[in-house]
């Protein structure tokens, strides 16, 4: 049965019903309903788990961190500045193979201080070793941290999650959510069970300084580890869908994208918008097509190559920039693609940036003026007046 | 000999490190059923060179500003699995990552009273980066941030009071301790680990090589700094001092400075020296047996 | 798989580091006399390698492996039983 719920409500039930045993998290816009809605189930013995208030996002992290080595699942949420804040500890973590899971509220990054969204937040901790998951909408996202944690604990993997949801635009709406049971719950994502902890009864060292001699070979395993953990989030979507029933794709998905010959590509809630883009233009005779990518790291290179090849051209709407550089999301495109056979044109466009509305008509105008030239980094949608104002 | 142990020998500190001494008494008095966080400093760089680890517990070690937060998530973690029982948590600190860099994690966790003995391994300066200033370094020493120049001579801040604050903190057990007096040390371990709730103790740690000392000086300089009220040391319980470490004839601070060319700047300013005197006879005053400080 | 295997590297086996023979580091060395000593464990307690031990029977044992020759031993000894010789290299 549905219920309506607000998404970041929604999160917090379902990250509940994965019964991490030690929470710790800090408020923050857009992501704070998270954290209050846990201390609320915890506090009315709703789920039992060790639930920390702490004084910063980066004690946060590092409370999940200790509690992920001594042999717990554990869990954390932030936004933003916040994530930033954690930004030590998330390679830490990465680096020391902990499969924490952490949900990103993604919201825009000081200055100008803007509680709004976009992903700069999370695209500029993608260096860190976490898996970074983006969800389309609140459905999607309460269903993605069940496989979050599946995919994190996997013994093959042992890295951090990042589930991203776009603030305000999911965090803060409602929808009918169809929560699991308990039961089909823990059937899906059994208790957590670490490779090693501290014990002692086996008394480890964790965390040792590793030198010129060893510390290239423990990048290596990660980056290998990252070639392999595409095979661990497709069976944690397949197993999703056949207990479920309810399919978004694997790394990616694609939206009428056989015969299309336009494509436009980006993440999280924005896609819903495209794919009725897409309905329109269709029904106007043009073959327009959504590239969906639900999983930004590891990047899905060779389904992207699949995917993109042969198409006439792509469009990248991206909400986030290494300033100074290009969009972040149209780099790994650019670069994914280089050296393949009939690559197709690509235009991309900064939009969105801290919270600006993009609406269906500016997604159309932005097809149209893709069509007729190739556009780099543009960005779309500035006010004229300001642009000015600051020339001034 | 090379059985192992709960802190074993082939750590890389340096000859008399007074930090490694510490280390292992502390240890020896906490016994096996430990855990153990430590912040990134000399001690964590000098017992975990991988693959290799002088540790006989469970340790581990995540970045310099986090020791408290890591113990804060071991409790809750041993508590989620019904092992509070199993194990004590202590969390290590350097005096740069206790009273600088680390300082608002340990305030949180003293707040929250979380179960953890938290030490701090005073050598009073950041040792690993090569001898920089800390919160901890004690008045006109100098150090790499702080040296003995033409116009300022040394560190010009006094060191800050962590025990007091962590007594205003509403910390159970308080204390500190001495690489100097090793009984003490331990006995002062012991009694915290008996104690649920926050604890800290705060020991002062020679550091040859930060301090410009001889490396067979240690124990001495460890009793010295003591013996002339530049390092009182006391327990506090419960807001109150139950214990100070009787000195019953004071020696001049300068039999300590003069053994370490930290100090060598002011060997031959005695006004300097007079300041310093003034810091140790307010000291013996401050640190009075059952006084209710909070 | 390097993913498993990766975890391993970064984990210390309790103790390992009794590999590392620090006593290579010695400029001088200590000689126990054994005549004086009265094995009150002052220098044991007092060794930053935990390289000593001692008993009535033995009197004061330094493990030659670790001991870094730092001197403190001799220094705490209320017996003057320890003496700090230069090593021969
Ligand atoms: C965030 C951060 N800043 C700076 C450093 C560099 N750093 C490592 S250890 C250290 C000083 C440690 O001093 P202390 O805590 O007193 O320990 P000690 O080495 O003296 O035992 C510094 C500055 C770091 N590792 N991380
Ligand atoms: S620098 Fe000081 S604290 Fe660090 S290992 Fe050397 S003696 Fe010990
Ligand atoms: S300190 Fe001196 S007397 Fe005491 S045990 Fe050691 S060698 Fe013997
Ligand atoms: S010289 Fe130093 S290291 Fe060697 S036995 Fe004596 S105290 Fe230990
Ligand atoms: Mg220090």
């Amino acid at each position: 049965m549905k219920k309506v719920t607000e998404g970041l409500k929604a999160i917090a039930e379902t990250v509940a019903l994965c019964r991490p045993e030690v929470v710790s998290a800090y408020p923050i816009t857009p992501q704070t309903h998270i954290v209050e809605e846990l201390s609320v189930i915890v506090a009315n013995g709703r789920l039992k788990c060790e639930f920390i208030n702490v004084e910063s996002e980066f004690a946060a992290a590092s409370v999940v961190l200790g509690a992920s080595v001594a042999g717990v699942r554990a869990y954390s949420t932030t936004s933003s500045q916040g994530l930033l804040l954690m930004a030590e500890v998330l390679f830490n973590m990465a680096g020391m193979r902990l499969p924490v899971v952490i949900t990103d509220a993604n919201r825009a990054v000081s200055a100008p201080i803007n509680i709004w969204n976009d992903w700069q937040d999370t695209l500029t901790i993608r260096d860190a070793g976490m898996i970074h998951l983006f969800a389309e909408d609140n459905q999607e996202a309460c269903d993605m941290h069940l496989q979050a944690f599946k995919i994190a604990e996997d013994h093959e993997v042992m890295l951090p999650v990042m589930v991203n949801l776009d603030g305000f635009i999911l965090t803060h709406a409602f929808d009918p959510i169809e929560f699991p049971s308990q039961e089909e719950v823990d059937k899906y994502l059994p208790k957590y069970v670490p490779l090693e902890k501290l014990d002692v009864k086996n008394p480890l060292s964790f965390g040792l300084m590793g030198g010129p001699d060893r510390y290239l070979e423990t990048r290596y395993a990660m980056a290998e580890t990252m070639k392999t953990c595409p095979a661990v989030i497709r069976k944690a979507a397949r197993d999703f869908n056949q207990m479920f029933g309810r399919n978004y794709g694997e790394l990616i998905e694609e939206y009428k994208m056989n015969d299309a010959e336009i494509v436009l590509v980006s993440m999280g809630s924005i896609i819903s918008s495209m794919k009725d883009v897409a309905d329109e233009l269709r029904a106007a005779g043009k073959k327009v097509g959504v590239l969906k990518i639900r999983c930004y790291r590891p990047f899905p290179v060779e389904d992207i190559i699949k995917a993109l090849c042969g198409k006439k051209k792509a469009i990248i709407l991206e909400k986030a920039l290494s300033i100074g550089g290009v969009g972040i999301l149209t780099a790994d495109i650019k670069a994914s693609l280089y050296g393949q056979k009939n690559v197709p044109e690509i235009s991309d466009f900064i939009l969105g940036l801290g919270g600006r509305d993009i609406r269906i008509s500016d997604i159309k105008a932005i097809v149209a003026r893709a069509e007729k030239e190739n556009v780099k980094g543009e960005f779309y949608g500035l006010d004229p007046k300001l642009v000015e104002e600051m020339d001034k | 000999m090379s059985t192992v142990k709960l802190f074993n020998a082939g750590h890389t500190a340096c000859s008399g490190c007074g930090e490694s001494l510490a280390a292992r008494l502390v240890m020896e008095a906490a016994g096996p059923n430990v855990i153990v966080t430590n912040s990134t400093g000399c001690l964590e760089v000098f017992t975990t060179r991988s693959p290799q680890t002088a540790w006989g517990v469970p340790w581990v070690h995540s970045l310099f500003e986090n020791s408290g937060a890591l113990a804060t998530g071991i409790v809750a973690a041993l508590k989620a699995q019904g092992k509070e029982n199993e194990a004590r948590v202590m969390a290590f600190g350097g005096d740069g990552s206790t009273a600088d860099i680390g300082f608002g994690i340990i305030s949180g966790m003293w707040e929250r009273g979380d179960d953890v003995l938290y030490v701090c391994f005073d050598n009073e300066a950041y040792m690993n980066t090569g001898i920089q200033r800390s919160g901890l370094t004690p008045f006109m020493g100098a150090t790499s941030t702080s040296p003995a120049g033409s116009v300022t001579g040394g560190n010009q801040k006094q060191k800050k009071n962590l025990p007091m604050i962590a007594v205003a903190h509403g910390v159970k057990y308080v204390a500190t301790a001495s690489v100097g007096y090793q009984k003490d040390l331990q006995n002062k371990i012991k009694k915290a680990l008996e104690i649920r709730g926050p604890k800290y103790i705060q020991i002062l740690v020679t550091c040859p090589l930060g301090w410009g000392s001889d490396s067979s000086l240690t124990i001495q300089l460890g009793r010295l700094a003591v013996e002339t009220g530049l390092y009182p040391l006391f327990e506090v319980e419960e807001g109150k001092i139950t214990n100070t470490m009787n000195v019953a004839k004071p020696k001049p601070v300068e039999e300590y400075l003069k053994l370490q060319t930290r100090f060598r700047h002011i060997s031959k300013k005695p006004e300097e020296i007079a300041k310093i005197q003034a810091i140790a006879d307010a000291n013996f005053k401050k640190y009075k047996k059952d006084s209710v400080l909070f | 798989m390097v993913s498993r295997r990766a975890k391993n590297i970064l984990i210390g086996k309790p103790g390992t580091s009794l590999a590392n023979k620090t006593g290579g580091w010695r400029v001088f060395f200590p000689v126990v006399d054994k005549m004086k000593c009265v094995a009150c464990g002052m220098c044991v307690m007092s060794c930053p390698e935990g390289c000593m031990q001692t008993t009535k029977e033995t009197k004061t044992l330094v493990d030659l492996d670790y001991c870094k020759g730092c001197g403190i031993c001799a220094k705490v000894c209320p017996k003057t039983a320890i003496s700090m010789l230069k090593e021969e290299k």
